[in-house]
């Protein structure tokens, strides 16, 4: 199959941009560095071409209970304007992907899929959004979304497309007008930080991302947007959660909506998991040594030499705000408590661990 | 990229300075600038002895781990413990503060199987090319 590229990768090897496959497309990996783009998002703003994602618009008076019927949360419950996270389940409960679902208007929508599985996605949704009532249609190609990230996000996009941009509440989204053309803006993201995801036309985006750089925004790539995520302990579809995980091992009970009664797919599963507590729970580990965590390290109990391990990491990375090796793994319960310690498999070698509380870096609160 | 005339190197992008029968190695530009921010340097502890083309250690940047290759064989004498809390000295210098061991050179025969500036250069630019 052929590579994807993104619509604007001029841009980016303008800017510097080192480039790695990642789910077919050819990605930015990180442009001056991780760490540096890292920090830029942590203390100032960054931005990130996410084009590769997924993108569905569903439109229809049906559309919101065709989206319920599967997707694990009630989102005929959302206003117009709101946005909300929601996972696909299988008929076995485990987690197909996680999906971010917009109500752009009160029958528009815009469903945003993981780049690897969206493809499957974008199936399983027209499979549902289908006339008449409602239908979905692939915007990936005639799209770019650019993640804005980082203190001053807000700040740096309403200087461009408005005011409009600084009054959006976390999780509202509108779509704005800009250059007689639209640009939906959402105050969502995958770091930690505040910031605004932005879908427009791939030309509009060309002039959003230059106008961003020139406000003084830092690009930023796949590397630095995997250790941003993972200091804010959010899940990587694949890696943390997948087909054999489950939302409430995955920590994602709340993303699940069973009151409502209404049927989707993967709901009798789910109830049936609901009954008992889960039996593993994913987990947030710090390194107490020097060194890094890697996905795939064996997670052991200090002093059980010999022993099996309790556990392997599902993600792993220094965490450059933390100082520090940082990682996810699924533990018993009785050894998911904060302050537990562990050890991980490194070469050999056990070093100290400790199960910490989540998420590993949480932004300070009105900064 | 930076290239000193004065070293000699290996295919696995280590340099090494060689004074009499005493040796300082470290990593290359090129291997800091592949392998991105570095965070963690793993050393062998001085009275160890390295084989030459054996792993004697390992470097770790945010993305990727890569093991490091002993350009020759010798006993090691020193090595820089400056990496321990300051990795990221590997970017910022790699052929001057961030010297990782110094070693006594058992068989100087050794040295004519590692690369010359000219020819680790050369092997770079392929790398380059080829991916």
């Amino acid at each position: 199959m052929a590579v994807r590229r993104l619509p604007l990768e001029a841009l980016h090897e303008e800017a510097g941009a080192r480039f790695a496959p990642f789910a077919g497309w050819q990605m930015p990996l990180q442009y001056r560095g991780i760490v540096a783009e890292h920090t830029a998002v942590r203390t100032a703003v960054g931005v990130f071409d996410v084009s590769h994602m997924g993108r569905a618009s569903v439109e229809g008076p049906r559309a919101a209970e065709r989206i319920r019927s599967t997707v694990s949360y009630d989102v005929t419950r959302m206003e117009p304007g709101e946005g909300r996270y929601a996972l696909y389940v299988t008929e076995q409960g485990g987690i197909a992907d996680d999906l971010f679902i917009y109500r752009v208007e009160a029958e528009r929508w815009l469903v945003v899929h993981n780049a690897a599985n969206a493809e499957r996605d974008f199936e399983r949704l027209s499979a549902v959004a289908v006339a008449p009532g409602a239908s979905a249609v692939d915007v990936t190609d005639e799209t770019v979304m650019l993640a804005v990230q980082g203190p001053l996000a807000l700040d740096r996009l309403a200087g461009i497309l408005g005011a409009a941009v600084a009054g959006l509440k976390p999780r509202r989204c509108a779509e704005l007008r800009w250059r007689s053309g639209t640009v939906l803006v959402a105050r969502t993201g995958y770091t930690g930080e505040d910031g605004a995801e932005c879908v427009t036309d791939a030309g509009r985006g060309a002039k959003l991302w230059g106008a961003l750089l020139e406000s003084g925004a830092a690009p930023c790539g796949l590397g630095a947007r995997d250790t941003l995520r993972l200091e804010a302990a959010l899940p990587l579809h694949g890696h943390d959660i997948d087909v054999t995980t489950h939302p409430r091992e995955a920590r994602l009970g709340w993303v699940v909506t069973l009151d409502d009664g209404a049927p989707f797919e993967g709901r009798a599963a789910l109830e049936r998991l609901s009954a008992e507590p889960p039996s593993r729970v994913l987990s947030c580990i710090r390194l107490e040594a020097r060194g890094v965590l890697r996905e795939g390290l064996a997670v052991l109990e200090p002093g059980r030499a010999g022993a099996p391990p309790v556990g392997r990491l599902t993600s792993g990375a220094h965490g450059p705000t933390l100082g520090s090796g940082i990682g996810m793994a699924y533990l018993p319960p009785a050894l998911a408590e904060p302050g537990t310690p562990l050890a991980i498999e490194i070469r050999g070698r056990a070093l100290p661990a400790r199960v910490v509380a989540r998420p590993f870096y949480r932004r300070p609160r009105g900064a | 990229m930076e290239l000193p005339g004065g070293l000699l190197y290996t295919a696995e992008h280590e340099w090494l300075q060689i004074a009499g029968d005493r040796g300082t190695i470290g990593i290359t530009d090129y291997a800091q600038d592949q392998l991105g921010d570095i965070v963690y340097v793993e050393l062998p502890e001085p009275g160890s002895r390295l084989e030459s083309g054996a792993v004697f250690g390992v470097v770790e940047s945010v993305k990727t781990v890569s093991d490091l290759y002993a350009p020759v064989s010798g006993e090691v004498l020193e090595r820089n413990e400056r990496l321990e809390d300051e990795p990221e000295l590997v970017n910022a210098a790699p052929y001057g503060e961030a010297w990782m061991l110094r070693l006594r050179i058992e068989d100087p025969a050794q040295l004519e199987s590692l690369l010359s500036p000219e020819a680790y250069e050369e092997l770079t630019r392929q790398e380059q090319n080829g991916g």
